[in-house]
């Protein structure tokens, strides 16, 4: 069964229509790369999934249960929203860190508020609080930040922030973990930084979809390549059917000038 | 000696109206921030046509309405000046502060919210855990500035009759003396010093990260 589908996804602005009916869907495990233009709609498609904006139409699906539906204008609990997000994780352009927490805390913050809510918590919570953040100890160790655990997001790089975001949305074991233009924000010198950190997650069969522009990582990383034009998904396939063998005219076109 | 009591016991006025409000519209200004950003628009609208009304009017004024204002219009007389003193400034600091607090919450960038809500942060934890202390820091440098006008704001109710510092020397320059009155701004430049330090002290503690 699709760990995720996404059918007839539409999204505008006012009079502006950004995704026309995106349909896709992906398994388990799959690390999916979604490619386009600047406003071909990648980046909305990211939060409408994530429920950053709501869809004008069109359904969501994870593991078979319908996460989204955008008939349906009941109202859901707080609760019930938090459940359904919870199931994706997002890595975003601008990192967006807590300013105030150090690197730990970052990463902490929302697994403990989280255990709040668990029945033990009362009476356990020093070994709820120490396994969480040995879990995310393990987490910043394995982006290469074990030493900077007490630091604030001020004191490191770019790419250092990006690691702490990674290892944020990582806390939360997600049943998907979305990146959206991970290293836009970042110097080219950097980005391979970011990429091998991702690259590494790939093999711990993380199921991944990334909103990128470095075609080139798409091409080593990702199981699948979506190429978005207008709102709408023009080319799904492997990398190897996407970049080097196109269908359509303006993937060819956008390709010559990305490569 | 006995001068200088007199304008010590002046003073003590000046302070109770200046901590009195500050302890009632600190709260109060967030309540009316709330209001005016909520979606709800006739409370956003009603809020800021408060706001207008009180930033627009002097607080002097202000003070005479709280006086005579309860007793010509509902016909219950407000029986003591310094309660008509204290709901004055209150209510004048916390709309004041309300706008300080609504450009500090304006200020933190989307995606904080955004960022919070994906880690599926409730609203009122995203607001309390991650956005309130951004906040505070940016809002202590002009909440210092406010508050060191209120100080000086406090001799204000000399005009309905609360014998404060400067009204306290004003006897005394009817008889013939004219140093306590000018001996007065030594108390308002005392207690400005020290909010000063205290202010300064706050910033450099919240310096520990920058965005």
């Amino acid at each position: 069964m699709a760990i995720l589908e996404v059918k007839n996804i539409c999204k505008s602005f006012g009079d502006t229509e950004v995704l026309n009916g995106v349909n896709f869907s992906m398994e388990k495990s799959e690390i999916i790369a979604v490619i386009g233009s600047s406003g071909s709609g990648k980046t909305t498609l990211l939060r409408c999934i994530n429920f950053l904006e709501t869809a004008t139409e069109g359904e969501i699906w994870v593991d078979g249960e319908c996460i989204f539906d955008a008939k349906d204008k009941r109202k859901i609990t707080a609760e019930e929203m938090r459940k359904r997000q919870l199931n994706f994780g997002l890595v975003f352009q601008s990192f967006n860190l807590f300013p105030q927490y150090s690197v730990l805390e970052n990463v902490t913050l929302a697994p403990k508020l989280m255990a709040k809510e668990r029945p033990d918590y009362k009476t356990h919570k020093k070994e709820i609080f120490a396994e969480i953040e040995e879990n995310a100890k393990e987490l910043l160790d394995r982006v290469g930040l074990s030493d900077k655990l007490g630091s604030y997001p001020c004191e490191l790089s770019g790419g250092q922030q990006q690691r702490v975001s990674i290892a944020r949305a990582l806390a939360l074991n997600p049943k998907i973990l979305f990146f959206d233009e991970p290293t836009s924000a970042l110097d080219p010198e950097i980005t391979n930084e970011i990429l091998k950190v991702i690259k590494d997650l790939a093999k711990k069969q993380i199921t991944m979809i990334i909103v990128t522009h470095e075609i080139e990582f798409a091409r080593s990383v990702a199981d699948r390549i979506i190429f978005m034009n207008e709102g709408v998904v023009l080319e799904d396939g492997t990398p190897d059917e996407v970049i080097n063998n196109p269908k359509n005219e303006r993937t060819k076109a956008f390709l010559s000038k990305m490569l | 000696m006995e001068k200088w009591q007199s304008l010590f016991d002046g003073f003590g006025f000046n302070l109770l109206i200046f901590f009195g409000t500050i302890i009632a519209a600190v709260p109060l200004g967030l309540v009316i921030t709330f209001c005016t950003m909520s979606r709800f628009k006739p409370l956003s609208y009603l809020s800021k046509l408060f706001v207008w009304i009180i930033r627009g009017t002097p607080l002097m004024l202000q003070l005479f309405v709280f006086l005579y204002g309860p007793g010509l219009l509902l016909g219950i007389p407000m029986k003591s000046r310094l309660t008509a003193a204290f709901i004055a400034f209150i209510i004048n600091y916390a709309a004041y502060f309300s706008e300080i607090y609504r450009g500090g919450i304006e200020s933190i960038s989307k995606g904080q919210y955004e960022a919070g809500q994906v880690l599926g942060l409730t609203k009122r934890q995203v607001f309390s855990k991650i956005v309130l202390f951004q906040v505070i820091k940016r809002i202590v440098p002009p909440m210092g500035n406010e508050i060191i006008t209120l100080v000086k704001d406090t001799s204000l109710v000399r005009i309905i009759g609360v014998a404060e510092i400067i009204m306290s020397a004003e006897r005394f320059s009817k008889q013939g003396f004219i140093w306590p009155l000018f001996s007065t701004g030594l108390f308002f430049l005392a207690m400005c010093g020290l909010l000063t330090l205290l202010f300064n002290y706050i910033e450099k503690k919240l310096n520990y990260y920058h965005t």
